[in-house]
């Protein structure tokens, strides 16, 4: 007997992130990723948990900072131009080492751009976005099992690394509906004694903060934090490869437009043309090895986004250049068809002989 | 499936699939040779609408009144003026996808004093099993209750509509037949018809008022 359930995607983030244990809830409505915040709203209450609509997503990200402090497990979520404006607390949790998820299910931008699906914010998300040296843990689920998967996962990474986690979505697979197998109830298994969470008179303050009044000592936390960042980019890559061992034509893409991608390829290998498909599951870290090693074979790549292209400049970083790299994209809220990724790869084949 | 009534009105829980049951009944009522009019007053889905099968159901030859923004930018809750004619006007069968939850059945009750009026209507609740929120029959009838709150007319009757998408296999519409049952025993409500993709139609004939339906085609 199936013990699937029919789930939008971004219901399936917020079924996922209770089972991992979270119990705090701070947003603000944003199309399209209301769906979380509609499904917190009527679960958290049943199950003691809480869900705060803030007045605003500045609010709800301080909150989130809070909760962090305390050692829970937190989230907050929101769309594109909600991400922006919690920038600055993004900045102040990485600044703190604290652990949180944050997710953007993108629209198209920039401004209140619109509300259909985007990767827009591919730059925002894994360079920065706010003020200083950090990194987010970020990743890109590609299907509705994914956005509970990666949930699960993200909660665990950002614990492990003390650092917060982004679920980088666009709003198709957040509005899409998908049979799910929610993942089981699971817990942090990381201790957490940097925690704000009284002393009992038994132990000294801890303290949660992001300001150094000595340079020094503000530079030394930035060089301990970048190894720990060093550990990420050396752990936790996940790629998802397809038909790329013997590729000559090797699309990237990530989200939605991996699945249009591959049904490219797979359009493609009909004809003959020796296409594979890169699937970034993380995309900070980026997995650069799998770029690297399809470059030894391949003749070229193209990057496929739904943004004026972003991802493509990793890509080439990866490869060193080596080999050409095309752009294969729809912007403001439109997205690639099969097709479209078919004539690319066909065009890449055909050139650079 | 008995008589159609002049209008029919699909309203539902989140997700419960209402605008497939909407398309493929008016495709269904203009196979009988009736005239037909699909009208998407969902409010609140921002993707994924009736829109997205305009072209089959002009082919079909099932007239369509779509929102004037929807699949755009433009996130408002706005209705075509077009509908009034419809719920007014009785020279064409209306079938309404009316938007999820007790919100989107809000945009309904403009239209209500027309359709008491005239008083040959159908409000279906469609209802779907493997959805997280509505997993029993008890907590699909808080669902119900949340929607009827919010709508002036009274529910007549009941769609099974339970499947996982794609992956549905005729044991998963089969073990939600005993669960459609007790629903419609809880609410009062019969069951219209349960709502099976075509290709599964014959090895679930058993369950009750079995419904053929096709699915809108995504291009991932």
């Amino acid at each position: 007997m199936s013990e699937k359930v029919l789930m939008k995607g971004n219901e399936a983030i917020a079924e996922a992130a209770i089972r991992a244990g979270c119990r705090h809830y701070f947003g603000y409505p944003i199309t399209p990723q209301t769906e979380l915040a509609a499904y917190m709203a009527k679960r958290m209450p049943k199950i003691g948990g809480v869900f705060l609509q803030a007045e605003s997503e500045i609010s709800a990200i301080n909150m989130v900072y809070g909760v962090s402090s305390a050692g829970k497990r937190v989230m907050t979520s929101s769309s594109s131009p909600g991400i922006s404006l919690k920038q600055e607390g993004i900045s102040y949790i990485a600044g703190s080492d604290l652990p949180a998820l944050i997710v953007n299910v993108e629209r198209g931008g920039p401004g209140l751009g619109g509300i259909q699906p985007s990767q827009a914010d591919y730059f925002q998300a894994t360079k920065g976005g706010g003020h200083g040296d950090y990194h987010l843990i970020v990743l890109t689920p590609a299907s509705v099992q994914e956005m509970a998967d990666l949930t699960a996962l993200a909660f665990d990474l950002a614990d492990r690394y003390r650092m917060p986690a982004m679920l980088l979505a666009d709003g198709t697979v957040g509005q899409m509906m998908e049979p799910v197998e929610l993942p089981a109830e699971s817990a942090p298994t990381v201790e957490k004694p940097w925690a704000v969470t009284g002393t009992g008179m038994a132990r000294p303050h801890n303290i949660v903060n992001s300001l150094y009044l000595q340079p020094d000592e503000l530079e030394r936390t930035n060089f301990e934090r970048f190894e720990r960042y060093k550990q990420v980019e050396e752990n936790e890559v996940r790629v998802e490869e397809f038909m790329t061992e013997d590729a000559d034509v090797v699309v990237v893409a990530f989200g939605i437009a991996a699945r249009v991608s591959k049904n490219a390829v797979v359009a493609a290998r009909k004809q003959g043309i020796k296409a594979g498909l890169i699937r970034p599951i993380t995309v900070w870290p980026f997995p650069k090895q799998a770029i690297e090693k399809a470059a030894a074979h391949a003749k070229g790549f193209i990057s496929v986004e739904l943004s004026m292209g972003q991802m493509i400049e990793d890509v080439k970083l990866a490869c060193a250049c080596s080999r050409p790299v095309a752009l294969c994209n729809r912007a403001g809220g439109m997205s690639p068809a099969p097709d479209q990724v078919l004539d690319a790869i066909i065009n890449m084949q055909g050139g650079n002989e | 499936m008995r008589s159609p009534k002049r209008v029919t009105l699909f309203c539902g829980h989140y997700g419960s699939g209402k605008t497939n049951c909407a398309v493929n009944y008016a495709l269904w009522l203009k196979a009988q040779g009736l005239p037909v009019t699909l009208a998407d007053i969902d409010v609140v889905n921002p993707y994924f609408r009736s829109r997205d099968s305009e072209e089959t159901l002009r082919n079909a030859g099932v007239e369509v009144i779509a929102l004037p923004y929807a699949n755009s930018n433009v996130d408002l809750p706005a209705l075509p003026s077009e509908v009034y004619g419809l719920v007014q006007r009785r020279d064409t069968y209306a079938v309404l996808d009316i938007g999820g939850d007790d919100r989107g059945a809000l945009a309904l009750g403009r239209f209500a004093p027309y359709i008491l009026k005239e008083n040959d209507f159908d409000l279906l609740d469609v209802v779907n099993f493997y959805r997280p929120l509505t997993r029993t029959p008890g907590e699909a009838l808080e669902a119900l209750r949340e929607i009827a709150a919010s709508t002036s007319l009274s529910f007549t009757g009941v769609v099974n509509d339970s499947n996982l998408g794609e992956e549905t296999t005729a044991a998963d519409v089969l073990r939600t037949v005993p669960m459609a049952a007790e629903f419609c025993r809880l609410a009062g409500l019969p069951l219209k018809f349960t709502a099976v993709r075509g290709n599964l139609a014959e090895s679930v004939s058993a369950a009750p008022e079995v419904f053929p339906i096709r699915l809108q085609k995504k291009p991932f």
